[in-house]
């Protein structure tokens, strides 16, 4: 059964980028559905974080196409962006606000309650210091305080880029638990990582970009590390 | 998205934008400082001779406005680079116009509490009496300040982008200010004169057409020039 358009989480269609003269991908096509977790592998510099990068709208591609969820990345990317949440490996939150101040600024460019950021901080395990401020908070908590704003915005389709990094294991279970919730609810994530193991528990299918190209991954991995040339040698992806 | 939405995430940009400034103090001390000192170099430039520097007192307080501000417009962008943060603010869906009319609140607060200091170093260093249409004044610095602000934000945005920002920011900001600035010195000058011809209205109205004219531009252009 072909799902429709608009049950496809991402519709990427030979998406192409460059950055300079170098082209970082080079037609990448990729379906998601709705209620699905995906997990994406590659080396460094493959394009794993560019492709997120124009699956949330912060840049556009030089070639191709893709809609979430309908919504074309280009044309409606105000509509992607309400569709969106992207855990960036940069926490991206201002040192001199507390914690609370800086969901609940979050909340408010959301357009959400003032009490799903509170709500929000006590998930991720932070409400002992949410008035304080977060220059001195560690790596962890700065990844913490950014999964609470993506748990702010309960996006349909959540772009994570290297959740588990500076997490320890209560952690690594909150990231998976925010991805079972949002595939529970009808939505889509999609997982890059170098370490599987960590995602495979939430993740049913895996692809790799390799050489500006998304291929499939030639099994499901188990544990560890994705092994380089771990991928099948062609196929599309839908 | 509604207009309430848009005006509640500009007055949160703009409340981000001064508590963080407020808590860590370091932009308006080293601005004040700068404008301040500027001041002073023309003092000094200017020498003993108190009607050369009466005369020359609306070029020293716009010109030490203007260095100061690129300083500052400069750095409420780089309040988000630092950290990463704007990417995310950048996510948010809605128009992008309230991000820019939030850093506009902002940068106008910062650069009004600048003219404060800088207009007070003025007349003290300048040897100039607060003029008697000292109301007009007050209107040509708020609307100097509007359009030294609008532009500033504005290009602050587009050299955001750039990694020689800070070259970029004086470069396309300065030209394009040329209208602003000698509209806003002709009438401080006028008025600091006594207004004998009568001359201040006509650079006040042409101060507020600029404003005007450049409030609008930039509101519906700065959705192209904030993106990647």
């Amino acid at each position: 059964m072909n799902p429709s358009e608009a049950d496809l989480a991402i519709d990427a269609r030979m998406l192409a980028r460059r950055f300079g003269a170098r082209w970082v991908l080079r037609g990448v096509s990729l379906a998601l559905r709705s209620g699905e977790a995906a997990g994406l592998v590659g080396d460094n510099g493959s394009g794993k974080s560019t492709l997120l990068r124009l699956l949330c709208t912060l840049i556009r591609p030089n070639a191709g196409s893709a809609t979430i969820f309908g919504a074309d990345v280009v044309k409606s990317a105000d509509r992607v962006r309400e569709l969106v949440g992207f855990l960036s490996p940069v926490p991206g939150v201002y040192d001199d606000l507390t914690a609370r101040e800086n969901v609940r600024f979050a909340a408010t460019m959301l357009g959400r309650p003032a009490a799903q950021a509170d709500a929000a901080l006590e998930r991720v395990g932070l409400v002992h210091v949410a008035s304080e401020r977060v220059r001195g908070f560690s790596s962890g908590m700065l990844r913490r305080l950014s999964l609470a704003r993506l748990l702010v915005q309960a996006p349909r389709l959540i772009l994570l880029d290297e959740p588990y990094n500076n997490f320890d294991a209560q952690g690594i279970e909150l990231v998976n638990a925010v991805i079972r919730e949002t595939v529970a609810r009808g939505g889509s994530a999609l997982v890059v990582v170098h370490d599987v193991g960590l995602a495979a528990p939430v993740v049913a299918r895996w692809f790799g970009l390799r050489d500006g190209k998304i291929e499939p991954l030639a099994g499901a991995p188990t544990r560890g590390v994705a092994p380089a040339g771990a991928f099948a040698s062609s196929g599309a992806v839908h | 998205m509604a207009f309430r939405d848009e005006w509640a995430r500009a007055r949160a940009v703009a409340w981000k934008d001064l508590t963080t400034e407020r808590r860590s103090k370091a932009g308006f001390n080293s601005v004040a400082a700068l404008a301040v000192t500027i001041l002073v170099l023309f003092g000094f430039a200017l020498g003993p001779d108190t009607e050369a520097a009466r005369a020359a007192a609306p070029g020293a307080l716009w010109l030490s406005a203007l260095f100061a501000g690129v300083l500052a417009f400069n750095r409420s962008y780089q309040v988000e680079l630092d950290g990463g943060a704007l990417e995310p603010l950048l996510l948010y869906p809605g128009a992008r116009r309230s991000l820019f009319a939030g850093k506009l609140m902002a940068n106008f607060v910062f650069v009004a509490l600048l003219m404060a200091i800088v207009i007070v170093v003025s007349l003290v260093l300048f040897h100039v009496a607060v003029p008697a249409a000292w109301p007009m004044l007050l209107l040509v610095v708020l609307f100097g300040t509007i359009g030294l602000v609008t532009l500033g934000t504005f290009y602050a945005a587009m050299a955001s982008r750039s990694r020689a920002r800070e070259v970029l920011l004086p470069l396309l900001l300065f030209p394009m200010l040329v209208p602003v600035l000698l509209a806003a010195m002709q009438a401080t000058k006028a008025i600091l004169d006594g207004d004998i011809m009568h001359e201040a209205g006509a650079w006040i109205s042409l101060l507020v057409a600029f404003d005007l004219i450049f409030l609008i531009a930039t509101f519906f252009t700065f959705d192209y020039v904030i993106e990647a």
